[in-house]
């Protein structure tokens, strides 16, 4: 393999790699507050990304990615509170089942609005066949505005959940909700909170990556799979490991590409899942599930 | 209990009436949805066994089906006329697990006789499920959920992506089995109300054994591992084992559904192990109150026909994420339950853990 | 003097780096009630769980029956002869006071999923063997009454009793007890009482965990004290309320 096609692999590694860490640290955020997996996560990332091509048939991109953007959070914050304010001390059987009928519902939504086309943002800058050359490989620019935008969303959750005052509630809640009422903290905002940061984060990974990967209605679900692949390979709740995850199973889907027929690709990225289920739930980087330290 | 019998004489009942009823109407290729919901309530049927009674989630019980569905439709559609001289293939014919037919164009193949699929499908499920039961069943909540999911992706993946299943276009053209002398399970119009009564007598059987299943030591075994696995160990059940077999007849039942199913009609597409599939059983038994077997079939019976009649039309897959989140959130105990939650005031701990 | 039913030796268990059991010895003489006591957080659930196999030993050896027991499975463990109730109330959700019982009985029936789905004749006789044994476990604890009521539907009080009767059914030669009397009131826990020392006369050796000082001190024959995972005291109860090592412990936590 040539030093070129390997920098290209590891490039297309890193784009989708960012965006499944993305998708995972989605399923942290909301996991951390409320111990839910929300299998919904997905659809936020396809509702995303569809608003933005929508609205960008009426208004200059960056417009549009701030109004889907907000659209989303808008509909992670209606969910939440239609269907899972009011519930008392659910079960994990119910709520995993509600957040997939959620899931299927959004889907059909989109499907009846936006058909079963596959659409796709514009790129940021430049075109399909813009490239700048790093390493002698040839990398599109959105590849770098993904890479950049990326790192952006990680860096500014840190330093939300670490320095602004929500972001001290939101830990307090995931760290003991019933601790952090005494405290005068209204655990329930805590949790919208945590929905309309998810659906935000989503959405935005929806765009950027929208003009590489295309979008669909149906996107939703493979991304799901794949950004819990990776929130388990860093260990639930631990979103920098997170990072590291998302990054370690693009770069492998990547080289999979290599050795296997790409329609076996999501085949490896869940039998990677199942392996590591079966023999590290903790994680890699992670000790023991019930040691794992509830870090955004 | 006594009554056992007279349930099972009522369910009989019920099964006569319904074929009564739609030749009295005048509506008898009802029966063709009527039958394909009778298989699919089997595989209903298993998961109450699974989910209802043991506590266990599958949501990738579509890949078990498709894979019973698959290995039959591959053993009596593969050509083996080309290799008819190989020792082997001589040896399977002088055993007679081969069946020579014309196909749809009128070609001669030699394949096998569907016992021969069917059987091979319900042990190659059986093994299946019994390797990945063992490390996927350690899992609970939402881990157990997904490494289920992922099973099913894998299979759908599979089907979808290899020549020999048909890609996405499956495969067709597969036999009747002919079950005995006279008795054959096929999609042809003169034979619709023998193969209801075939599917029906499938599943009043399955139901005889669960009911006998839930008053038992080994179904008391599975319900005090659903409602308290620390103490069903302490309790000197083996929960490891009771999980994994649990697990495993669940997956075998399936996959004889699927295996039965795609005899009667005539192929299997990669819809079969799709994720919705998969979901769709749950929803079924959830709306029929989890752990009730009544209730699962009742409304895998009600659901399966309104849909494959095409009462939800385009909205097929959004009725059901809809009964999910309706279900979840205002009857979590089964549609049966409102009634008795209004007028009654029953209160029932749910369980905690899945 | 007899091989004890149960003999501990040398005992370790650290979590992390918390050491929740040091290096801890005892013997349960057969057929007598020993109690185990201690401080909040001194280990004595961690105990329990490393005698009843829910956790795995770090270091130490458990003889039950003068079987090496440390390495077994839990549901082997209790297939030996050992019997437990919970802390924390475990009874089996969505199912009547009669079955919880009949889980109990588990190891003593065989019928498998063949039979019990085809309902051969063996089965059923069984069935109905089983059900009267656990008939009569309810009606010797006074509960009989409650046999078709939903187990967690109970009172709290009911609940223990029933929890009890499911350990009974398993025939046990050893009865493991967490805190039989927590969150019963004065009355109900001196039934509790009257109740462990009808178990033993019947001829079970009971090893019972409890804070209440005036349950432990009237039905126990042995007493010993775990303090931080160490065992610092064991004998009679009228020496261990003598023991100035024990008072340091208790009235230290009182002070706090």
């Amino acid at each position: 393999m040539s030093t070129e096609l390997f920098f290209q692999y590891i490039a297309a590694g890193l784009t989708y790699g960012f965006i499944y860490a993305i998708v995972a640290i989605g399923f942290n955020i909301i996991y951390n507050t409320t111990g839910i997996i929300n299998f919904a996560q997905g659809e936020f990332v396809m509702l995303g990304s569809m608003t933005a091509i929508t609205l960008n048939a009426f208004m200059p991109l960056p417009l549009a990615i701030l109004l889907s953007v907000l659209i989303t959070m808008i509909v992670g914050a209606i969910m939440e509170m239609l269907f899972f304010r009011w519930l008392e001390s659910p079960t994990v059987l119910r709520m995993i089942i509600i957040t997939i009928g959620l899931s299927i519902i959004i889907r059909e939504i989109a499907l009846a609005i936006w058909g079963e086309n596959v659409r796709a943002l514009p790129y940021f800058t430049g075109n399909e066949v813009t490239s700048v050359s790093i390493f002698g490989a040839h990398i599109s620019p959105q590849v770098l505005w993904v890479i950049g935008i990326c790192s952006i969303v990680v860096v500014a959750l840190q330093m939300f959940f670490k320095f602004t005052r929500y972001g001290r509630q939101m830990r307090a809640c995931a760290a003991n909700r019933e601790a952090a009422r005494l405290c005068g903290i209204n655990a329930k905002n805590m949790v919208t909170l945590s929905f309309v940061l998810s659906a935000g984060i989503g959405a935005l990974a929806g765009c950027v990556v929208s003009p590489i990967t295309y979008s669909q209605y149906n996107m939703g679900v493979p991304l799901a799979i794949k950004g819990f692949t990776v929130a388990i390979l860093g260990g639930l709740g631990n979103s920098m490991a997170a990072v590291a995850g998302g990054l370690v199973l693009g770069i492998l889907e990547s080289f999979s590409v290599w050795i296997m027929p790409s329609a076996y690709k999501d085949a490896i990225s869940i039998a990677i899942l199942l392996l590591i289920l079966f023999f590290r739930p903790g994680g890699l980087f992670g000790r023991k599930e019930e040691l794992a330290l509830k870090e955004f | 209990m006594r009554n056992i019998y007279l349930k099972i004489l009522a369910l009989t009942i019920t099964v006569v009436g319904i074929d009564l009823v739609t030749n009295a109407m005048d509506k008898t290729y009802y029966l063709t949805q009527l039958t394909m919901s009778l298989y699919y309530a089997m595989v209903v049927l298993a998961l109450v066994l699974l989910m209802g009674y043991a506590g266990q989630i599958s949501l990738g019980h579509a890949g078990f089906f498709a894979i019973g569905g698959y290995t039959t439709a591959v053993m009596s559609t593969i050509n083996l006329l080309p290799y008819k001289d190989k020792p082997l293939i001589n040896t399977l014919d002088k055993l007679r697990l081969l069946v020579l037919r014309e196909d749809l164009y009128g070609d001669q193949i030699l394949s096998f006789n569907p016992w021969v699929g069917v059987l091979l499908s319900l042990l190659i499920v059986a093994i299946v499920a019994y390797i990945i039961g063992i490390p996927v069943l350690k899992l609970k909540g939402h881990y157990l959920a997904m490494a289920t999911l992922g099973f099913g992706i894998i299979v759908y993946r599979i089907v979808l992506g290899t020549a020999l299943f048909g890609e996405a276009d499956g495969i067709s053209d597969v036999p009747a089995f002919k079950i005995l002398p006279g008795l054959s399970i096929n999609g042809e119009m003169d034979t619709k109300r023998m193969n209801y009564y075939i599917a029906a007598f499938f599943v009043v059987v399955l139901v005889y054994l669960l009911l006998n299943l839930i008053n038992s030591r080994p179904g008391r075994a599975l319900r005090a591992i659903h409602g308290a696995e620390e103490a069903a160990e302490a309790s000197g059940i083996d929960t490891a084992k009771y999980k994994l077999k649990a697990f495993v007849i669940s997956a075998v039942i399936t996959a004889l559904a699927g295996a039965l199913l795609t005899h009667f009609n005539g192929g299997i597409g990669p819809s079969e192990a799709s994720v919705m599939k998969s979901v769709r059983y749950v929803a079924i038994v959830a709306a029929g109150g989890m752990t009730s077997v009544w209730g699962g079939l009742s409304m895998a019976m009600i659901l399966n026909f309104l849909s494959l009649r095409g009462y939800f039309g385009s909205y097929d897959d959004a009725v059901f994420g809809a009964v999910l989140i309706l279900i979840m959130l205002f009857a979590p105990e089964g549609l049966l339950s409102l009634k008795i939650r209004t007028g009654i005031k029953k209160k029932t701990k749910q369980p905690h853990n899945i | 003097m007899a091989e004890p039913l149960l003999k501990v030796e040398g005992l370790s268990k650290s979590f992390g780096g918390l050491e929740a059991v040091k290096d801890v010895s005892f013997e349960v003489p057969r057929g007598s009630i020993k109690a185990l006591i201690g401080p909040n957080g001194a280990g004595k659930t961690t105990l329990f769980n490393l005698i009843s196999g829910n956790i795995r030993p770090d270091r130490g050896t458990v003889l039950f029956d003068g079987k090496e027991i440390q390495k077994l499975k839990t549901h082997r463990i209790a297939s030996c002869g050992i019997a437990r109730t919970f802390q924390h109330i475990q009874l089996f959700a969505g199912m009547t006071v009669l079955e919880n019982v009949m889980v109990g009985l588990h190891t003593h029936l065989h019928a498998g999923f063949f039979s019990a789905m085809m309902r051969l004749p063996s089965s059923r006789k069984e069935e109905k063997k089983a059900k009267e044994e656990a008939m009569s476990i309810l009606e010797s604890l006074d509960i009989a009454e409650l046999a078709y009521k939903e187990a967690t539907s109970l009172a709290y009080g009911q609940q223990r009793i029933v929890e009890l009767a499911r350990a009974l059914a398993q025939r046990p030669k050893l009865l493991l007890l967490d805190e039989p009397a927590a969150g019963l009131n004065i009355r109900e826990t001196a039934e509790m009482g009257r109740l462990i020392e009808r178990i033993r006369e019947s001829g079970i050796t009971v090893f019972i965990v409890e804070h209440d000082m005036s349950l432990v001190m009237k039905i126990s024959d042995e007493i010993m004290v775990l303090s931080y995972g160490e065992k610092i005291a064991e004998g009679r109860p009228l020496e261990i309320q003598k023991d100035p090592e024990v008072i340091k412990v208790y009235l230290g936590e009182e002070e706090v």
